[in-house]
């Protein structure tokens, strides 16, 4: 089973040489972190950077100058900023090669929930819609099952979604699964010492299942 | 060069009345006319419909227009920081409208550009459809979002001249330049004010044409709202 930064650092292998690359909140900013050398990207932050570089050092902190969780950053040599619509511009351009965002939920389908739970305090949705909707390539990082127990790879979202149709690939502490077009999660590796039984259990929508399933190599 | 040059904050706000609907910039804390907020609080403006990524935090920013009371609707992407903006959602007193956060700077830019309405897929097949008319086009659906139209747009930005052209610093830039296209009156404070042929022309964010009126900004605290470092 992975943690935090064993999903981060599984997920990191699929940002690949030359890719512009927008990372939510929570464990896709960890990606950042196990991104080798030699892969280079460009990190975009939704409100207003590309080449985003790692937090200032104490004292070197600049107001004006912040990320899309608005924390403290710095630029890296060749970074750019823009103003929000711009932002917003390249992300429904499809310029902006690959989204990686944390979920609540997920359907065989694709529909991604991560917003709202109703009757908790609605937060709003800031720019997940916007991504979900234009991105080519969305990769989930998330939990296999929620607080209670319950699964959150769905045959159908209960919560209000985000978007719908949108994700490709899923990164639990359990497994790698890519959500097929014609619907279902296909495993393709299962984590250090998971068995394809614990990631069927876990697993309320449709399961595809084919071969042998490799343990992932991380 | 036409001036669009007022003395102050309290003389920037002339005409704003109660009900009207502004656009205030600023990205979280980041960028936000801290002495248009504060000149709008002794003005004691009511009902006002604030159109802004975020509310502010309890104390400063936005947050200190909730305390207050002046504001009646919020339209907005993410508003999470803020205990008196839950409570009077919770119970009521405020509306909120929640917009996807690369809507809502379009919205604000497109008025700015001369055009009506936006196709833009974020929000399809989600609430935010409810309600909104849908095209498709080439085989995929889109919603309609509509150009805001504020009666004020209130901005921050780095220098600015007397013919109000503009220039953003880093991500303060963020919805203050696409709310300074937008505002049927824009009013922008300014860090810096230089002298008319000190900004050169190529490097101007925001030109003049959109900006009415202007003034030089005093005492910014420019508050941090999660500071985040590492060691050297």
């Amino acid at each position: 089973m992975l943690d935090k930064n064993g999903i981060a650092k599984r997920i990191a292998k699929e940002v690949k040489d030359g890719m512009y690359v927008n990372l939510g909140i929570g464990i896709p900013t960890l990606v950042a972190n196990f991104i080798p050398e030699g892969v280079n990207v460009e990190l975009q932050s939704e409100n207003g950077i590309l080449g985003m570089g790692p937090f200032p050092f104490e004292g070197e902190e600049d107001a004006d100058l912040i990320n899309a969780g608005k924390q403290t950053v710095t630029l890296l040599p060749g970074s750019s900023i823009f103003d929000s619509a711009l932002s917003f511009g390249m992300i429904r351009a499809q310029k902006v090669h690959l989204t990686i965002l944390g979920a609540m939920e997920v359907s065989e389908n694709g529909d991604i929930a991560n917003w709202k739970i109703p009757g908790k305090m609605v937060k709003g949705m800031g720019g997940a819609m916007d991504l979900v909707a234009s991105a080519k390539n969305i990769i989930v990082a998330m939990q296999h099952v929620n607080k209670a127990g319950e699964s959150k790879l769905l045959p159908k979202c209960d919560l209000p979604l985000t978007g719908i149709r949108c994700v490709k690939k899923i990164v639990t502490e359990l497994a790698v699964l890519d959500v097929l077009p014609e619907g279902g999660f296909k495993l393709v590796e299962r984590a250090p010492g998971v068995s394809v039984e614990d990631i069927r259990k876990a697993t309320a929508g449709k399961l595809i299942v084919e071969g042998d399933v490799p343990e992932m190599v991380i | 060069m036409i001036n669009k040059l007022v003395a102050n904050a309290e003389e920037a706000l002339k005409g704003i009345e109660d009900g009207m609907t502004i656009m205030m910039g600023g990205f979280g804390l980041c960028g936000i006319p801290e002495n248009s907020i504060t000149a709008l609080i002794k003005k004691g403006t009511k009902n006002l419909t604030c159109i802004s990524n975020n509310a502010g935090v309890d104390d400063f920013g936005l947050g200190l227009l909730l305390q207050t009371k002046q504001i009646k609707k919020m339209i907005s992407s993410y508003v999470g920081e803020n205990a008196e903006f839950e409570r009077q959602m919770l119970s009521g007193e405020l509306e909120v409208d929640l917009v996807p956060q690369g809507t809502l700077a379009t919205r604000c830019m497109m008025a700015g550009y001369g055009i009506p309405f936006f196709p833009t897929p974020a929000g399809v097949g989600t609430e935010v459809a409810i309600g909104k008319q849908i095209i498709n086009w080439k085989g995929r659906d889109y919603l309609m979002e509509e150009a805001f139209e504020a009666d004020f747009a209130i901005v921050k930005a780095w220098k600015g001249d007397s013919a109000g052209n503009l220039i953003f610093r880093s991500t303060a830039r963020n919805f203050n330049q696409p709310m300074s296209m937008g505002g049927k009156i824009t009013i922008a404070e300014v860090e810096h004010l230089v002298p008319l042929g000190e900004l050169v022309p190529d490097q101007i964010h925001t030109p003049g044409i959109y900006v009415h009126r202007i003034f030089q900004g005093s005492n910014y605290e420019k508050r941090i709202e999660q500071r985040t470092v590492r060691k050297k």
